[in-house]
């Protein structure tokens, strides 16, 4: 039991992971019926630029803060400069796009960091925490912490600020947001720029975990792509609980499934994505998309 | 009186094709301008052109000043209003949140709350249903809806596309006379596009009737109303 | 009433195809072949074997883009039914002595049935689902590979000899792929042509673009989608065996996921719902990250990056897309072929 419990724990720690980058998957989804391939890369070098920041000796909690910043620009800039060319294009071409943000991101990486493996810091230094008999990894309980307070910051503001609201209205319905007065391109790109901040966040916790290297979160977007299935593409809460129980799912099979060893673990993800295409694949909280005939 | 919208030789093109061929109207400050004039003859064109949606060329006056070549979300903050046909509800949020949408490009956002009341006061049953998605309400209640959300601009210039499409006519006539109250009490001027032509020749005080993107026949509504040989040939009634 | 609707844009092109005369067309088209069987004679051992990979690639290429560009179901796996036909090829010849002729056509009907197959669960997929299904799929084929070693030889792959020359002909062997290769090709490409322009073409794109419509007029869109999968399975796994030859190994990791994305990028960039797109695809493919790698060392696939995106925002229709408008405007200024 305490087993179990300590599992549970460590993969709602890597499930949030999972669903904050399953989210920022949906926010441009949703807003852009595009899936940015180039997520985790992006993730990965907001990563990179906070390792940077930390070796400078800039405290932690501000070189997280300034990464959140730089990433939130970056991906605004990649929108306004990168994407927003091809935006009439038809959406495989938007998605070669993508692609190739991707390999840019992942060479650059590697030219400017090297492939070696480097740690990286965790803030939740510290004992691990005891509840009676059942021991939870300070890092997990920190992860997990982190990821909660960023997805009650994103809630509140998509659902109580002008902004957010407005931000919604664009990604659903642009003719109509354009006849409200809300520039649909601005709003995209902030879409763009916070799901670069959430996809910062989440290189951020799992860093510690697996080590940092450019081919660090292509895994992790495997498994958001699983959360995102699961969830519904089409629901953001969905995407992260979604997730959530990815993470746990795949730590509770990694230890009571004799056979699965790490390379048969990816194999979880891919199961869980047949399985709900095949079932309904619209995930657990999305909706069909009903086609007016 | 002076013209608040005055347009004057207006093309509009979808891809290669010209589906306005020069057309020239006005509406009036306070006054209600309807355009009238079978499927296909370019009414909506002519509001989505006036809104900056479709690529122009021509003469656009707002105000006195050249708008056309603008941006929708420009004109916007010009205060025109755009109720647009199939009403552009946002159906995934909810009654007031659409509502509160279409205040949001308005630097004045202190009176958001009075805003709400007096739209609500006009659309009771908006009201009932503030806080339901928008996409449950029935086709009325959404056209309702989409004026009252282009009321919440608080508006110079209001323009309606089709309101009575698909809609029973008793529902109609309440949008009508909502219509008519708001340009008496609050000095809206309104340019409504219709195939309805008797309750907008009921409405309206200038006509316009457009066949194949080409005015054919303009004048008072009254006008347009006595005359027998428009109102048989054109109007079919 | 927009004039960019696909249904204006096939007839437009059917109409600046017709306008140029029959005997040029296939004069253009003759050429092109005459040239394909100069160039084997023309460069060195190397650049045969590259232009070979360009035809298995065009096949492949054509094969995908069937089904996703005329018949509009992305598919992110095909990988897997490259890996299908080059893995029946070698152990075929490895395990059954079976003589690699007859090793090209079985994996094309095997790689059929099981595109068929896989094409029956997918009508229930569109768009982005049925993507992350092939996609799921791509990435399950070097494990799956790996796991049945006893048939594929697990991670070590199956080394195979390169066929030889039959009959004494004067060529070398890199030389006789390129011709099997190109054999295979024209065969193939012409059968497509046949296919796409008649009434099964119309009927896939039909498909694609208002499915709805496409079924009210009778067209069983079931059995259409299922078998354009299974072809597209097919025109794929014939490549896949053409490379299994002509590399003369196959390994689980050489099918990953990225050979299925750079399938895709592929019929984008040579352009979708188009045969020709084929072999622009695949000369991209074969030959631009050597490029990219020309131009830095360091980081290369930058280089192939920037490539893509530029492409994308120069011809967002493709190569063939981008042909096609030249042309139009072509015939516009000289006032030749129908009026628009």
């Amino acid at each position: 039991m305490d087993i179990f419990l300590q599992q549970v724990v460590s993969g709602l720690a890597t499930g949030g992971i999972y669903g904050a980058l399953a989210l920022a998957l949906v926010m441009i989804y949703q807003a852009t019926d595009v899936v940015n391939f180039a997520q985790g890369e992006m993730a990965m070098f907001s990563t990179y630029l906070a390792w940077t920041l930390l070796n400078a000796e800039v405290p932690y909690w501000l070189a997280f803060a300034a990464t959140l910043a730089i990433a939130f620009i970056g991906g605004l800039l990649i929108e306004r400069v990168v994407i927003r060319p091809v935006e009439s294009a038809p959406v495989l071409a938007i998605v070669i796009v993508c692609i190739g943000l991707l390999v840019i991101l992942n060479s650059m990486a590697g030219w400017i960091y090297s492939y070696i493996q480097k740690p990286f810091p965790t803030p939740f230094t510290g004992r691990p925490i005891r509840l009676g008999n059942v021991v939870f990894g300070a890092h997990d309980v920190g992860a997990i912490a982190v990821t909660l307070v960023v997805l009650v910051l994103l809630y509140v503001f998509f659902r109580y600020t002008p902004l957010g609201l407005a931000m919604r209205a664009a990604a659903q319905n642009p003719v109509s947001s354009r006849l409200c007065g809300i520039r649909v391109g601005w709003m995209l790109a902030l879409g763009w720029g916070l799901a670069a901040a959430v996809g910062a966040v989440a290189g951020m916790m799992i860093a510690p975990k697996v080590f940092l290297d450019p081919n660090m979160m292509s895994g992790i977007l495997i498994y958001a792509f699983a959360s995102a299935t699961l969830g519904g593409f089409t629901s953001p809460g969905g995407a992260v609980l979604g997730g959530l129980i990815v993470g746990v799912v795949e730590n509770l099979v990694g230890t009571y499934v004799g056979f699965i060893g790490t390379e048969l673990k990816l194999t979880v993800a891919l199961a869980i994505i047949i399985v709900v295409l095949l079932v309904k694949p619209s995930g657990l909280f999305g909706h069909a998309v009903v086609r007016r005939v | 009186m002076a013209a608040l919208l005055e347009v004057q030789d207006l093309r509009a093109h979808y891809g290669w094709t010209e589906v306005l061929h020069g057309v020239s109207f006005a509406v009036e400050e306070g006054g209600i301008t309807t355009i009238l004039g079978a499927n296909g003859a370019g009414k909506t064109t002519t509001l989505r052109a006036v809104c900056g949606m479709v690529r122009t060329s021509g003469q656009i006056r707002f105000g006195g000043q050249r708008v056309d070549g603008r941006a929708t979300e420009d004109l916007v903050r010009l205060r025109i209003a755009h109720a647009p046909e199939g009403r552009g509800t946002f159906t995934h949020l909810t009654v007031e949140e659409n509502l509160k949408l279409g205040a949001y490009s308005r630097r004045d956002r202190a009176g958001l709350a009075g805003d709400l009341d007096r739209v609500y006061g006009h659309f009771p049953v908006l009201r009932e249903r503030r806080r339901q998605l928008a996409g449950t309400l029935s086709g009325g209640e959404q056209q309702m809806l989409a004026v009252a959300r282009a009321l919440m601009l608080r508006p110079r210039l209001l323009l309606l596309d089709e309101p009575s499409l698909g809609l029973a006519p008793l529902v109609v006539r309440e949008i009508f006379r909502i219509v008519r109250a708001i340009n008496r009490e609050e000095g809206v001027s309104v340019l409504l596009v219709e195939q309805n032509a008797a309750m907008a020749l009921e409405l309206a005080g200038q006509a316009y009737l457009l066949e194949t993107g080409r005015v054919v026949v303009s004048g008072s509504a009254a006008e347009l109303r006595r005359d027998d040989t428009v109102r048989r040939s054109y109007l079919g009634y | 009433m927009t004039v960019a609707t696909p249904e204006v844009a096939v007839a437009r092109r059917a109409a600046l195809v017709a306008a140029v005369p029959r005997p040029w067309r296939l004069a253009g088209v003759l050429l092109a072949v005459a040239a394909g069987c100069v160039l084997p004679f023309a460069v060195s051992g190397f650049r045969v074997f590259q232009f070979t990979q360009v035809g298995i690639y065009a096949i492949a290429l054509l094969g995908l883009n069937i089904l996703t560009g005329y018949n509009g179901q992305i598919s992110l796996g095909h990988g897997a039914f490259y890996a299908v036909g080059a893995y029946t090829t070698a152990i075929m010849i490895d395990r059954w002595n079976v003589p690699y002729g007859w090793t090209i056509p079985v994996a094309g009907i095997l790689c059929f049935v099981v595109g068929f197959l896989f094409g029956i669960p997918a009508l229930r997929l569109e768009g982005l689902y049925l993507a992350l299904a092939t996609f799921a799929l791509a990435l399950a084929v070097p494990q799956i590979l790996k796991y049945f070693e006893h048939w594929t030889g697990g991670s070590q792959g199956i080394v195979l000899s390169k066929p030889e020359v039959p009959f004494g002909l004067p060529l070398s062997q890199d030389q006789y792929l390129y011709f099997v290769t190109l054999a295979s090709l024209l065969v193939l490409f012409v059968l497509a042509w046949n296919l796409l322009r008649g009434r099964t073409g119309r009927a896939l794109v039909a498909i694609r673009d208002h499915p709805i419509a496409a079924e009210a007029m009778g067209i069983n869109s079931s059995l259409y989608k299922s078998l354009t999968f299974g072809v597209s399975a097919g025109y794929t796994g014939v490549a896949g065996a053409l490379s299994g030859l002509a590399i003369a190994f196959v390994a689980p990791d050489a099918f990953n996921v990225f050979l299925s994305i750079t399938f895709l990028v592929g019929i984008v960039i040579g352009g979708l719902a188009s045969i020709s797109g084929a072999i622009y695809g695949a000369l991209f493919t074969q030959f631009v990250p050597n490029w990219a790698q020309d131009i830095s060392k360091a980081a290369p696939w930058a280089i192939y990056g920037v490539f893509l995106i530029v492409f994308m925002y120069v011809m967002p229709h493709g190569i063939a897309g981008a042909l096609r408008l030249l042309w139009r405007r072509a015939v516009r200024l000289t006032g030749t072929g129908p009026r628009s």
